[in-house]
């Protein structure tokens, strides 16, 4: 019992529960999964699907986190992404030609891979803080992007492209195949190789790892790559499912939600351990916080203030200081610390 | 083309100047920007007509005097080698709290220190939260962004008119040097802080204390220097003046809007960028930064006088003009060492 309770996903695990659970006495049928036409439908699919994007974006910023960096770039990438592969499809003369779109998709993750080198190069070899060297492409990459589609929402109507995020396979929404497969994918690299240990030396101490020999600069590009490219997937599937290049709305703000999907998943922004699983998770209890205001009724705007207050707590409980602060002042008879704080 | 050319003509300029008295490169990149801004000052005067007008330079003023106020709190915070994202949501939060206190009928004078209080308290919060629990100032005050921006939206979510017979005449109120010159009081509130800044960073124990922790936070504490309080005030003073930004913007805008200043905390860390303080703290000058608004504010009114440019070039402008600007300062403090 213990070991469950000393988990590090257990807190998190437990909210998400309970917000489900709280969702049952406001919608009786919220629990229940219908199959219609082939499709899976209910509110959990809800919650997962909502969940795609943050998730694709939440699991890239782990990795950039886990280096000790962080990326505010994300929004502005999925927002390319989105104005890119709406434009190729909006000039095709036939939008429904599965050769257009899969191009279109292709040139939106190309453009992705030099957008996370820019980003990559930055931090690394010239020496930027992470902070800012990506606030640069925060700022102008919205500015690209509307700057491609003029300012206008441009609206596209293919069947091929509206399938990557409202589209069914085997009953199950086709954006939830895709992050699984991403999730799954990068799991099996990262942590089936010694890539993901690297990524830890290297957030957990440059210098050291450096000296152990271990190349930091090409991990730490790859790091930011990788958030891009998980970014332009997340663009892609917000773009198919509003059938639109939103140049303003698409990931605006997202790169706030994804750092604290990543922090309640258990990572730590100095860098060094990180967990793939609880980032995901974050963003489900995320994506789930939302649907849950919509179905309780309380009006949208009390989400924020109930962020603060996540935010708040999570960062209180991780803070090493915090911890022993509380610890002292519960117990006057006084037990070793080290022995107190689970590691 | 701008970053090209604007940086090596300050650079020869400090070498002469180094030469002559012994001027050190901390000087060069506020240096630069205020090149940079003779010179988009030069091609907006060489490009459009009235745009030599005395006025033009001092709208920008009227226009971004809330701003300066902001970027000056940032300033301290990144002096020390924090950030402080909360600062737009604290303006918004400010503006709304007056707005719906002045609409209740309460008088403006206890409105104002009120609201000033709320966001100095929210500063102090974050200041120790970051200090005594170690938590990060970019996490920390992401949660004070939250938490500011949440609470403007609980109070209202929709626009509401300020109609207070004060707010009004400050807001009309104009400060006139002849015909059609003249600055509004907000930016006199504006360059009486700013100028309180400057002589607290140059001049006091306190504003020395700032560069020390900036510059390396251990030794400052190895030296005897109060780190704690330093750094728990600095987060207070930014938060006191994302609040006096607020009410200078509800003069302003003359109303309270939870969805006000959008975005600022990247126009001020922007500015502060561009104005020279370098981001890991230590180094940087207040006047850098309100170059830096000038800069930007200089960027819109040039975007404003083509009519042509949409709106979108200023955020790849201000994205250049970053880029330029970092890497500006990476190359000036690596020759330092």
């Amino acid at each position: 019992m213990t070991t469950i309770v000393r988990h590090r996903l257990f807190w998190p695990a437990a909210v998400l529960v309970v917000l489900l659970v709280s969702n049952v006495f406001f919608s009786p049928r919220f629990f229940t999964i219908t199959l219609q036409d082939g499709h899976l439908y209910g509110s959990l699919i809800d919650v997962l699907r909502s969940a795609t994007p943050l998730a694709l974006v939440a699991l890239g910023m782990t990795m950039v986190i886990a280096t000790g960096g962080i990326d505010l770039s994300v929004g502005s990438v999925m927002a390319i992404s989105g104005a890119v592969s709406c434009l190729i499809i909006g000039d095709l003369s036939d939008q429904n030609s599965v050769g257009g779109v899969l191009l279109a998709v292709g040139a939106a993750i190309v453009l992705a891979l030099v957008l996370g080198v820019w980003n990559g190069v930055l931090v690394s070899v010239i020496g930027i803080q992470p902070i800012i060297a990506t606030l640069i492409l925060m700022v102008a990459g919205r500015g690209i992007a509307q700057l491609l589609t003029d300012g206008q929402i441009i609206n596209v109507e293919s069947a091929p492209f509206r399938v990557i995020g409202a589209g069914y396979a085997l009953a199950i929404p086709v954006s939830v195949i895709i992050v699984a497969v991403v999730v799954a994918v990068s799991v099996l690299l990262i942590r089936r190789s010694a890539l993901g240990v690297l990524v830890e030396a290297v957030g957990a101490s440059p210098t050291a790892s450096r000296l152990a020999g271990i190349r930091a600069r090409g991990l730490t590009i790859g790091a930011y790559v990788f958030a891009a490219v998980c970014a332009a997937i997340a663009g892609l599937i917000f773009a198919s499912n509003v059938r639109s290049a939103d140049s303003n709305a698409a990931g605006n703000l997202i790169e706030l939600d994804a750092i604290l999907a990543v922090v309640i998943g258990g990572t730590a922004l100095t860098g060094g351990r990180f967990s793939i699983a609880g980032s995901v998770l974050g963003a489900v209890l995320i994506s789930a916080l939302d649907i849950t205001t919509i179905t309780v009724g309380v009006p949208a705007e009390t989400t924020l203030l109930f962020k603060a207050v996540v935010v708040v707590i999570l960062c209180l409980s991780q803070s090493a200081a915090f911890r022993a602060a509380v610890f002292r002042r519960r117990r006057t008879a006084p037990v070793t610390p080290a022995a107190e704080v689970p590691a | 083309m701008i970053d090209v050319t604007a940086p090596p003509q300050p650079e020869t300029a400090a070498t002469a100047l180094r030469k002559r008295r012994g001027l050190d490169r901390r000087h060069i990149p506020v240096l630069a920007t205020l090149a940079l801004l003779a010179l988009m000052y030069g091609i907006g005067v060489g490009n459009y007509d009235n745009f030599s007008d005395t006025q033009v330079l001092l709208n920008v003023f009227v226009d971004n005097a809330f701003l300066l106020v902001v970027a000056a709190g940032m300033t301290f915070v990144i002096l020390t080698g924090g950030i402080d994202l909360s600062v737009g949501a604290v303006v918004a939060l400010t503006t709304v709290v007056a707005a719906t206190l002045l609409n209740a009928g309460w008088p403006a004078l206890v409105v104002l220190p009120l609201v000033l209080l709320i966001g100095t308290t929210l500063g102090l919060g974050m200041g120790v939260v970051i200090h005594y629990f170690k938590v990060e100032p970019f996490i920390a005050t992401l949660a004070g962004m939250f938490l500011a921006r949440g609470l403007s939206l609980l109070i209202n979510r929709n626009s509401i008119p300020i109609t207070d017979p004060f707010w009004t005449s400050m807001a009309q109120e104009r400060i006139r040097f002849g015909p059609g010159v003249f600055i509004s009081t907000s930016v006199v509130i504006a360059l009486v802080v700013l100028l309180a800044g400057a002589f607290v960073l140059a001049y006091t124990r306190f504003g020395r204390t700032v560069y020390a922790i900036g510059g390396s936070a251990d030794s400052a504490l190895l030296m005897g220097l109060p780190v704690g309080r330093t750094r728990i005030a600095v987060y207070t003073i930014s938060g006191f003046c994302s609040a006096l930004g607020g009410v200078l913007l509800s003069f302003y805008m003359l109303s309270g809007y939870s969805l006000h200043a959008q975005g600022m905390e990247l126009d001020a860390i922007a500015a502060v960028v561009i104005g020279g303080v370098i981001l890991t703290g230590g180094s940087g000058y207040l006047f850098g930064t309100v170059l830096g608004v000038l800069v930007l504010g200089l960027i819109q009114t040039i975007i404003t006088f083509q009519g042509t440019l949409s709106s979108w070039w200023t955020k790849i402008v201000i994205g250049i003009l970053l880029f330029a600007f970092i890497v500006l300062q990476r190359l000036v403090t690596r020759r330092n060492r």
